[in-house]
């Protein structure tokens, strides 16, 4: 099993408490059968679409995120896989699809010891 | 709109263990206090702005609002039961997981794992019934003290060590844990003693109180709404509380004197609770065991459907109390026998019986007992004997209504 992280870009808060309702249903369901397999290292958070960025070697600070509405990160999870297929394999019911966004599947990185040869 | 006369004791009941459940059972001072808050300031508001078209639904919004609070802000603190808490320490289902919470089915669940929590079997039955007074029906330590003719001390003892004990579990109790069959006879068992104390009250102001009575009831409902709780000896303790509580009223009469079941008047009766406590007994009757509820219900059972006294099959009721006896002997029941056995073959026969009552020396203090010598005595014509039981009686009554009832029955004898 290995760890990947979901990252949802595209994610919309919806304008009306109805709306918000059965988006949220959507997602507690969705998030839930992922639990209940099994495959949920972390739920992860949703993520506001406003924010800083701090940047480059004079650490400029921007208001970001600076990419279209369509592409900021909205939220994300950690999710166990067999393997990256079976983790693209799970996303699949992922209700960001609705709002015509994305799931960016990214394995967890290892950084090796310096063992000093 | 008014609020009807109970609201803010069911209203606390189905708030506080739904709160319960989300904090974890360890929280549950936390719950209270939440529950408590939402109370005033729902009473402070609808003073001031009239009240809201569903006052139900305002306060179970406020608690949620409240919950959802509480459980942001210290979200990694509280850890309730591991398959919710992993949904409330996310954003994406913090929210949804709170509001399945406050649903109507996820309420009435939530009240049924307390009412089973309560009945922990570390606690003796005593402290059992004060803590589903106390926490599902809203009662305060006062009211419990006056229903169990306790002092505030005693109660507050109770339910202090009822809460330590419930705070000491992780979680509520869950429906489908293996200990099930044995909880849910704890917890038959004190709706039928929380029924019993409404029904033959001991208490020093009412022989009949309709609030125990009509609580234990109310949680009953609940329980056979489960079906996996609906089980024969549920239904046959709903029956017993039907087709009793059908003869409620008539055991006072219009100026509150208790009046002997032989003179009850029948016409009024609840019919519809007798057709409804006839049905759920019924419902009993399948599987193979036989319970004292069973056996109580089917003794109401004969009497709700005779039209008199003299109407009544005398030799069903005693084998019935045969059957009870040999499952359930105790000297009350034996003491219901003799009179039913009086009643058939005469009152002489009757007070042999209540000669031979096992353990007799433990209705010492009954006031009924003398009662009940004192009325065969009545009917054999032996007015001085009589008239000593019921004196007897007198000085045991409990409440004025008893007091009251035994006089009468002094003064008939005196007119004999």
């Amino acid at each position: 099993m290995n760890d990947f992280v979901y990252l949802y870009r595209g994610y919309q808060l919806p304008a009306t408490p109805d709306e918000l309702q059965k988006k949220n249903a959507k997602w507690m369901a969705w998030l839930k059968d992922l639990s209940d397999k099994g495959h949920v290292r972390s739920l992860g958070e949703p993520l506001q679409p406003v924010g800083k960025v701090v940047k480059g070697a004079k650490k400029q600070v921007i208001d970001g995120p600076y990419t279209e509405a369509k592409d900021v990160v909205g939220g994300y999870s950690i999710i166990v896989a067999w393997n990256i297929e079976h983790a693209v394999e799970l996303s699949m019911g992922c209700p960001i699809f609705e709002d015509g966004g994305s799931v960016e599947i990214r394995p967890i990185g290892q950084i090796e010891l310096d063992n000093g040869d | 709109m008014e609020i009807e006369e109970h609201f803010f004791r069911h209203e606390f009941g189905r708030i506080v263990a739904t709160l319960t459940r989300l904090f974890g059972v360890h929280n549950f001072a936390l719950a209270e206090d939440v529950t408590q808050d939402a109370f005033c300031r729902a009473m402070e508001t609808w003073k001031l702005r009239g009240l809201p078209d569903n006052p139900s639904a305002w306060l179970m919004t406020a608690a949620k609002n409240r919950a959802l609070d509480i459980l942001r802000r210290q979200r990694t603190a509280r850890v309730s039961e591991p398959e919710l808490t992993r949904f409330l320490q996310s954003e994406w289902t913090l929210a949804p997981t709170v509001e399945e919470a406050f649903s109507a089915h996820a309420v009435k669940d939530s009240q049924l794992r307390m009412m089973f929590s309560c009945c922990h079997p570390h606690l003796s039955e005593e402290v059992q019934i004060a803590l589903i007074l106390h926490i599902l029906c809203g009662f305060n330590v006062k009211e419990i003290a006056q229903a169990f003719v306790s002092s505030h001390a005693a109660i507050e003892k109770r339910i202090t060590r009822g809460k330590n004990t419930l705070a000491g579990s992780t979680k509520l109790f869950d429906l489908a844990d293996a200990d099930l069959p044995s909880r849910l006879s704890s917890v038959l068992q004190a709706l039928y003693l929380l029924f019993n104390e409404g029904y033959h009250g001991s208490s020093p102001e009412a022989a009949v109180r309709m609030e125990p009575c009509q609580e234990a009831m109310r949680l009953m409902n609940l329980l056979i709404e489960q079906p996996t709780l609906a089980t024969p000896r549920s239904y046959a303790l709903a029956a017993l509380m039907y087709l009793n509580a059908a003869r409620l009223p008539t055991r006072l009469d219009g100026s509150g004197n208790l009046v002997s079941f032989f003179e009850q008047d029948r016409s009024s009766w609840d019919h519809n609770l007798i057709a409804e406590g006839q049905a759920l007994l019924n419902l009993s009757a399948s599987g193979t065991e036989l319970t004292k509820y069973h056996i109580e219900a089917a003794i109401a059972a004969v009497h709700t459907s005779a039209s008199s006294s003299e109407d009544t099959d005398w030799a069903q009721i005693i084998s019935l109390y045969d059957m009870l006896i040999a499952i359930h002997p105790s000297p009350i029941v034996a003491l219901n026998r003799a009179i039913a056995i009086a009643q058939l073959d005469g009152p002489e026969r009757g007070l042999q019986e209540i000669q031979i009552i096992h353990d007799l020396h433990r209705l010492a203090s009954y006031p009924f007992y003398p009662a009940t010598l004192g009325e065969l005595e009545l009917r054999r014509g032996n007015y001085p004997v009589a008239k000593a039981h019921f004196s007897t009686a007198l000085s045991l009554a409990r409440n004025p209504m008893e007091r009251n009832f035994l006089q009468r029955r002094i003064d008939t004898c005196k007119e004999g």
